[in-house]
């Protein structure tokens, strides 16, 4: 056990990293909170519309795209990845809504068998051809965020993924709120949510691709729906919901830095614990949804807005 | 012990048979994908491994064989009730957390002992489908977010621990990492004895409370009111899914797992209506896929295992989603088709039905030009409709195609058409008040579906009407039978439909 769990060195775990090593580390912290940025920005609106999983979904399957694009392309050029990506979030969407409309499988099951046969075609690619596209296995599913400071440019490919993502949020901020609330009232305001879902879905899979050489298939999840779960914990209002998941990303990436300093394992995954950590503890101490206040409701004074309709407002 | 042993032995001596099976299965896989990297490894040393495969001297081979279609088996049986229960992605969630489990299992004794990796796996995964719960409970966030959530953050938990664990020097070589994505060529004995344990559990439990589990996935509010008790149920079901979850593990991989689970159920869900039928099926797609999956991974030096069982898995679905003889889309589209068609001649029928009662039913038959002209369609039109009714035996075509002559096959059913159509406007005004003029559409499509029974209800609800809203004569069951006959083609005495 001792040497699972190193002797914590405050000097090595707190100082070093913002002072000696802050160009090193710097890199990944940056990276961290850029990547659950985009990713959480985006994965507000996949809760609000139900549709986690749907994330969940397109996360595994840009793998087999990624790989076919790169095998068909034969450069690592980051435009290729992007078009790859996109093509399999799209079949993914399209894949899961035939399955669902055409079968009497639901929506669920649909969603399951669409994304793991894609990954399973992907995972089988990368097991041949790991040699060539510089890819193995570990990656996809830890990312490589420790040795982001070796390649600047993907910090600098994530930075402008994720001011396009809070450009597009808040240009089409109108849209995007009325038809994940009430498709009802966005359908005769004349917005067209075949194209709002689809867009999203879109840009899900461009962030996810993003996101995936850092954080790999899997953990991505985590960055998509822990800052927005977290932050519609505290609040009610979409703009707080999305400043607090901004918020929500900055700790997880510096916190989950720190973690993996301490325990030496990879960054991606000390940056999940930490967004969970944190998850948690808004899920406790929440003032106005906490389970402290749930378990001792009428002592506590209400400091925050009530208890709200499902969805949030 | 010897209950494993007896399984083993029965297995092998039926490998034969159901090795054709596989075969036959293995080579409708996408295996196209691996062409370039087969043709590499060269036809003999192919072929080699192949007939290494099936002569079984290799023992590591016959283990992870067995060992794929017995978690096969296990998984279909569990994943048929989570797709009926719409839970398919609960699966997927409990599989992810099982990971931090794993590697706590691990840690117990620095080894992959199969006993204390079950435990902690399994703790691990029924504490994410608790904590699922919990927060769907004291929290506004659907079910969708809570295992999102769960499944990403206990998979963070579990790539950290795995990779302090890698840090250390006795867990580098250990091969934990298998468990992500699966390697079958590592199931040892004693892997194969639990995971026979698990399969008999499940077999045991589903058959003892089959009744149970059928009444509370289907209709839960009659099984809380029938006093079945749904909530153990349910956490009876999360346990033996943490099972299954498990012993699949170790030749499918963490990330793969709920494919196994939902993908054969999903593919036997669309070949039956009935929990039994769909059970054998489900376990049976399982079997196929898990042999599917070990035959190939073994075919190559650095295949994985899991990702071929999910192919496997996948092929099996997709077939059944396009040819099951219910639910598939090729057969559901003839069916479709078919109906238009048949809608399409019944109107034509109907047509030619209402230009011979424009003129009292004398003169000759129906001319092209007319139907077209009562159709509102050019000639071309009327005269496809007339060669399909000629196909079907309604309709006789005279002077070079020109003219139509009804079978009494095809008066018949212009007569019921007709009649069905009438008798519906006369029902809805009289008996539901809706306006004459607004009757029309709804008979429309209505007179196509009315069945005998209905018509002689409708007959005897309006007292054998003879004229409809509009004023026209219902066609009674006389006029079908001999009444006012189609004109006959000009020279041929007796009766329609002679000169065919």
């Amino acid at each position: 056990m001792n040497q699972l769990i190193p002797t914590f060195d405050f000097e090595k775990v707190f100082v070093a990293p913002w002072t000696t090593d802050l160009s090193f580390h710097g890199w990944t912290m940056l990276m961290g909170f850029l990547v659950a940025t985009a990713c959480g920005l985006v994965g507000n609106y996949l809760i609000l519309r139900r549709m986690a999983l749907v994330g969940d979904a397109i996360s595994h399957s840009v793998l087999p795209g990624i790989v076919i694009a790169f095998l068909l392309a034969q450069t690592r050029h980051p435009a290729v990845m992007f078009l790859g990506a996109l093509a399999a979030g799209v079949l993914t969407t399209v894949l899961i809504e035939v399955i669902h409309k055409k079968s009497r499988v639901k929506q669920d099951a649909a969603i399951g068998i669409t994304f793991s046969s894609l990954f399973a075609i992907g995972v089988i690619l990368v097991s041949q051809y790991a040699s060539k596209i510089d890819l193995d296995q570990e990656c996809v599913l830890y990312g490589e965020i420790g040795l982001i400071s070796t390649d600047l440019s993907a910090v600098g490919r994530m930075g402008i993924v994720a001011a396009l993502t809070i450009g597009f949020i808040a240009l089409f901020y109108k849209e995007l709120l009325v038809s994940s609330f009430d498709p009802g009232l966005a359908f005769s305001l004349g917005i067209n949510a075949t194209i709002v879902h689809y867009s999203l879905m879109c840009w899900l899979s461009v962030v996810v691709v993003s996101a995936f050489e850092s954080v790999g298939a899997i953990l991505v999840i985590a960055m998509l729906i822990l800052p927005g779960a977290t932050a519609s914990l505290l609040t009610k209002r979409l703009p707080s919901v999305l400043g607090l998941s901004v918020l929500h990303a900055a700790l997880s990436s510096v916190l989950g830095m720190h973690l993996s300093l301490w325990l030496v394992c990879t960054p991606a995954g000390a940056m999940v614990v930490a967004g969970g950590v944190l998850f948690v503890l808004a899920w406790v101490f929440s003032p106005s949804a906490g389970l402290l206040r749930r378990w001792f409701g009428a002592n506590l004074p209400v400091t925050g807005p009530a208890p709200a309709r499902a969805g949030g407002g | 012990m010897k209950a494993v042993e007896l399984h083993h032995a029965t297995v092998s001596r039926k490998a034969p048979a159901w090795f054709r099976l596989v075969i036959a299965v293995a080579l409708l896989l996408p295996t196209t994908l691996q062409a370039a990297k087969i043709s590499e490894l060269g036809e003999t040393t192919f072929a080699a491994q192949a007939i290494r495969f099936f002569t079984f001297q290799d023992p590591a081979v016959r283990y992870a064989l067995l060992g794929s279609m017995l978690l096969g088996i296990t998984c279909g049986l569990l994943g048929s009730f989570i797709v009926v229960r719409k839970m398919a992605l609960v699966g997927d969630a409990l599989s992810h957390a099982v990971l931090p489990g794993v590697a706590i299992g691990f840690l117990w004794n620095m080894s992959k002992d199969p006993v204390a990796i079950f435990i902690g796996a399994t703790v691990a995964g029924l504490l994410g489908t608790m904590v699922v719960g919990w927060i769907k409970e004291t929290t506004h966030l659907k079910e969708d977010t809570a295992l999102g959530l769960v499944l990403a953050t206990f998979f963070g938990v579990g790539v950290c621990l795995l990779t302090m664990i890698q840090r250390l020097p006795t867990g580098n070589k250990s091969g934990v990492d298998k468990f992500l994505f699966g390697q079958a060529a590592a199931i040892s004995p004693a892997d194969v004895r639990l995971m026979a344990a698990v399969t008999v559990l499940s077999v045991i439990v589903i058959t003892l409370f089959y009744k149970e589990f059928l009444v509370t996935s289907f209709d839960a509010g009659f099984a809380r009111a029938a006093g079945f008790p749904a909530q153990a149920m349910h956490y009876l079901l999360m346990l033996l899914l943490a099972f299954a979850i498990v012993i699949a593990l170790q030749a499918v991989g963490v990330v793969l797992v709920s494919a196994m689970l939902i993908t054969p159920a999903a593919s036997a869900y669309l070949l039956t209506d009935r929990l039994s039928r769909m059970l054998w099926l489900s376990a049976t797609f399982g079997l196929l896929a898990g042999a599917t999956g070990a035959f190939l991974s073994f075919l190559g030096p650095n295949f994985p295992t899991g990702p071929f069982m999910v192919l496997g898995a996948t092929a099996v679905f997709a077939l059944a989603f396009l040819f099951a003889p219910r639910h598939g889309i090729v057969n559901r589209w003839f069916r479709q088709r078919s109906r238009a068609l048949r809608i399409q001649r019944e109107n034509t029928l109907k047509s030619v039905y209402h230009v011979l009662e424009g003129r009292d039913f004398k003169g000759e038959g129906v001319s092209l030009a007319e139907l077209a002209e009562r159709r509102r369609e050019t000639v071309e039109e009327a005269s496809r409709q007339a060669a399909q009714l000629r196909r079907h035996g309604f309709a006789t075509l005279h002077e070079e195609g020109n003219v139509i002559f009804l079978t009494p096959g095809g008066w018949q059913l212009a007569c019921n058409i007709v009649r069905n159509h009438r008798l519906w406007e006369l029902y809805l005004t009289n008996a539901a008040q809706i306006a004459a003029d607004h009757v029309h559409d709804d008979a429309e499509r209505i007179e196509h579906v009315l069945g005998d029974e209905a018509v002689r209800r409708l007959e005897k609800r309006l007292e054998f009407a003879t004229r409809d809203p509009h004023g026209r004569p219902i066609p009674g069951l006389a006029d079908i039978q001999r009444g006012s006959r189609p004109p006959e083609p000009a020279g041929q005495p007796g009766g329609y439909g002679r000169r065919t």
